[in-house]
């Protein structure tokens, strides 16, 4: 199999584009990715795009197509594939355009994720976010996607002695690393007070537990290693994936308070990466709620199982500390376009590799890893990228 | 040639809920609720009182303040409101056999979400400007609706204030006024819908921010002026903190806000908001000083207004209840009560 390595990364601003149309964000991450990666447009393969619910959010289906069209690529008839997966559909898109790379059939692909949220209002995009989870078991008797993690943290809360204060400092780490970055949705600092003194979605999340509704978009152009060079002076490589899925609802799971799709995805993507969790310096994990966050930190082995809350609150997972976590950000204050996380993250991860992550940058980052979850955590991908030297 | 505001007059209901109270029968945190919106409490409608009783009211207040005006020569009278009574026939007509302006003259209804009622205070102005007739009286007034449970219960209350428009002896000179009007859908309520949807979160930046920010730099623009060469500002006021936060930007202080920042205490009166508060800052106004004032009305658009108190606002008959004397005098009702009162409970024989 050919090594795969990113050439090219691009994203638009995140956050409430009222003003912006989703084809028009999905066209500006793309060509700034192409941009960044110096092929030219026919240079392309293929599309991939990520994309959770273009559908219910803003009445367009076939995506593919339409990004194709947009970017100006029709009469290139390229191949353009839409990825669902829940949250998860960005990292999906990436490890799909990899194996057909991987597989001899393209060369150089473009994968985008992107999402437009805030067409609809607060509670039907709600909604449409819960439709990740098991609408027949969960939704229909009450269950909201926030309330599901809450059943999750209760469980963390319970068993390893998490305490919401914990919690809470995920969501002021990952202001904190928001500020830094100018594509955030959210760039300022919040205090601890803030996130416990905040209204519940579900008890014991507050409304600064979770993650916003965003609309974004974001896009990695990949290639295969061999040509890889001729583009890039930096090309990042993709050292090894896993996807993982489990029981689409909660109740059916082995226990609550660990995510086996996440456990299961991880192994897959060291194994194949041949490395171990500890030689990773930076990590974009799912953070849709805080618990999510401390709960893929064990699950990812970056630290031991019960004590993500602890870590967290001793600033091992602050910028440059034992493991930094979520520099862009992550979901909670850089933004959480469905579609476009799996990508987005996989854009920081590329960044802070080439050590062009300016003032969050993380020191000596040789490799990097994304964690991204679909739904309630019934589908888990890992991505693990690594400079090459 | 300057037209002005003659006169005013307002009506604010005694009733009062708390977000406390409201928030109680929900499962909410009203407390907190009250603390974000910085609303202590809205006002209610009694059971007897609409947009109609309200807009007469403050019509007969305005009215007796210049004993000198002959309502015959009322020649216009328009009301906004987006809580008429009736669908099909218009609560104008009423106040104009109210205050015996009728029959020689012409009334309508307007509406306009929140800002109906200074759309009003425009049309008068060019009537009365044009000479067209003497004067004219605009009046914004609602029993504004917010769906039991939405966010919309915890701000949405009553009011209303008529202003007399004319060009002689007016206590205000409108020295500027300019709008500012887009297709924005941020709040509506189709035929035959009891309560409003509104969307979400995009009712801020993109709806009210945008139109009140841009509708007031227009009048700075216009009228030549700085923030600091006025004594008071107001601003609709949906909730505490919008008009608060709009102002700093524009670049106001809270002490030229605060007094027509009347939403505190009564909450949001749709129509009547903004000029509530401006009949508040009137009433203690003296000659010689300047009034900032922007609406907003979702769908949207903004109207500013630059105005100079005259010496004529010395001639006013002052007998009635004040803006505060109203604002103050208020009756707690508790939920049951206030469900009675706006008719949300189904009583026997309804349909």
């Amino acid at each position: 199999m050919r090594d795969v390595a990113v050439i090219g990364i691009g994203e638009t601003q995140f956050g409430e584009l009222w003003e912006r149309s989703f084809r028009e964000i999905g066209i500006e991450a793309g060509l700034k990715a192409i941009e960044d990666s110096g092929i030219a447009a026919d240079d392309l393969d293929a599309i991939y795009v990520g994309n959770m619910s273009a559908g219910k959010f803003i009445d367009q289906e076939h995506v593919s197509a339409l990004v194709a069209d947009y970017s100006g690529l029709a009469d290139q008839h390229l191949p353009a594939v839409r990825v669902e997966g829940g949250g998860a559909c960005g990292a999906i898109a990436i490890l799909q355009a990899a194996m057909a790379i991987s597989s001899g059939m393209h060369d150089i692909v473009i994968v985008g994720g992107a999402e437009k949220m805030t067409d609809v209002g607060d509670v039907q995009a709600g909604a449409i976010l819960g439709a990740t989870a098991d609408q027949e078991w969960e939704s229909v008797f009450g269950a909201t996607f926030a309330g599901l993690y809450a059943m999750m943290a209760r469980r963390h809360m319970y068993e390893f002695g998490t305490t919401r204060e914990q919690m809470a400092q995920v969501a002021v780490k990952n202001h904190k690393n928001g500020a830094l970055n100018p594509h955030a949705q959210f760039q300022r600092e919040i205090t601890l007070d803030t996130v416990l003194k905040a209204p519940w979605v579900a008890e014991p999340l507050t409304v600064f537990d979770s993650a916003p509704l965003s609309d974004g978009a974001a896009a990695v152009v990949l290639c295969a290693m061999d040509r890889a060079r001729k583009f890039s002076d930096t090309p990042i490589k993709l050292l090894g994936s896993g996807q993982a899925s489990d029981f689409l609802a909660l109740h059916d799971r082995r226990e609550l308070a660990t995510m086996d799709a996440t456990v299961v995805a991880g192994k897959r993507a060291f194994h194949a990466a041949r490395v171990t969790p500890d030689r990773v310096k930076a990590a974009e994990v799912h953070d849709n709620f805080t618990i999510t966050e401390i709960m893929a930190i064990e699950d990812l082995r970056f630290v031991k199982k019960g004590l993500g809350g602890m870590a967290t609150e001793e600033g091992e997972t602050a910028l440059n500390g034992k493991i930094s976590v979520n520099t862009s950000g992550g979901l909670k204050a850089r933004g959480q376009p469905v579609g476009a996380t799996g990508v987005a993250q996989a854009v920081e991860i590329v960044r802070q590799l080439r050590s062009e992550a300016g003032k969050r940058q993380v020191s000596n980052a040789e490799i990097g890893l994304t964690h991204t979850l679909g739904g309630t955590g019934a589908t888990a991908v890992v991505h693990l990228f690594g400079r090459v030297n | 040639m300057t037209g002005g505001i003659v006169s005013y007059g307002e009506y604010v209901p005694r009733y009062r809920i708390t977000p406390k109270e409201i928030g109680a029968v929900w499962g909410t945190d009203g407390e907190a609720m009250g603390k974000g919106l910085n609303i202590r409490a809205k006002s209610v409608p009694g059971p007897d009182e609409d947009v109609i009783t309200m807009s007469v009211e403050a019509a007969r207040a305005c009215l007796a303040k210049v004993p000198r005006v002959n309502p015959k020569d009322v020649g216009a009278i328009y009301v906004g409101s987006e809580s008429h009574p009736y669908a099909v026939k218009p609560s104008a007509t009423i106040v104009a056999e109210a205050i015996e302006a009728a029959p020689v003259m012409t009334a309508a209804d307007y509406e306009f979400a929140c800002k109906a009622g200074t759309a009003a205070i425009q049309t008068c102005m060019g009537l009365t400007l044009s000479n067209m007739y003497k004067y004219g009286m605009a009046v914004g007034a609602d029993t504004s609706q917010g769906a039991p449970g939405d966010a919309l219960e915890y701000s949405a209350s009553a009011g209303a204030a008529a202003f007399l428009i004319g060009n002689e002896r007016p206590i205000a000179t409108i020295n500027h006024t300019v709008s500012y009007t887009t297709d924005t859908p941020d709040f509506w309520r189709r035929e035959g819908q009891r309560y409003p949807s509104h969307g979400g979160r995009f009712t801020g930046e993109p709806a009210y921010f945008k139109h009140v920010m841009s509708c007031g730099q227009l009048l700075f623009k216009q009228a030549g002026t700085k923030p600091e060469d006025y004594d008071y500002a107001v601003f609709h006021q949906p909730n505490g903190k919008f008009p608060l936060r709009v102002g700093k930007q524009l670049g106001f202080t809270e002490k030229q806000i605060d007094t027509g920042l009347l939403v505190r205490d009564i909450g949001n009166t749709y129509s009547a908001a903004i000029m509530v508060g401006m009949c508040a800052i009137f009433d203690i106004a003296r000659p010689g000083d300047r009034m900032f004032a922007v609406g907003y009305g979702s769908g949207a658009g903004s109207d500013a207004f630059d105005l100079t108190v005259t010496d004529e606002i010395k001639n006013l008959k002052r007998a009635g209840r004040t803006t505060m004397d109203m604002v103050n005098d208020a009756v707690f009702l508790d939920y049951a009560t206030y469900a009675k009162y706006r008719g949300k409970i189904v009583m026997r024989g309804a349909a």
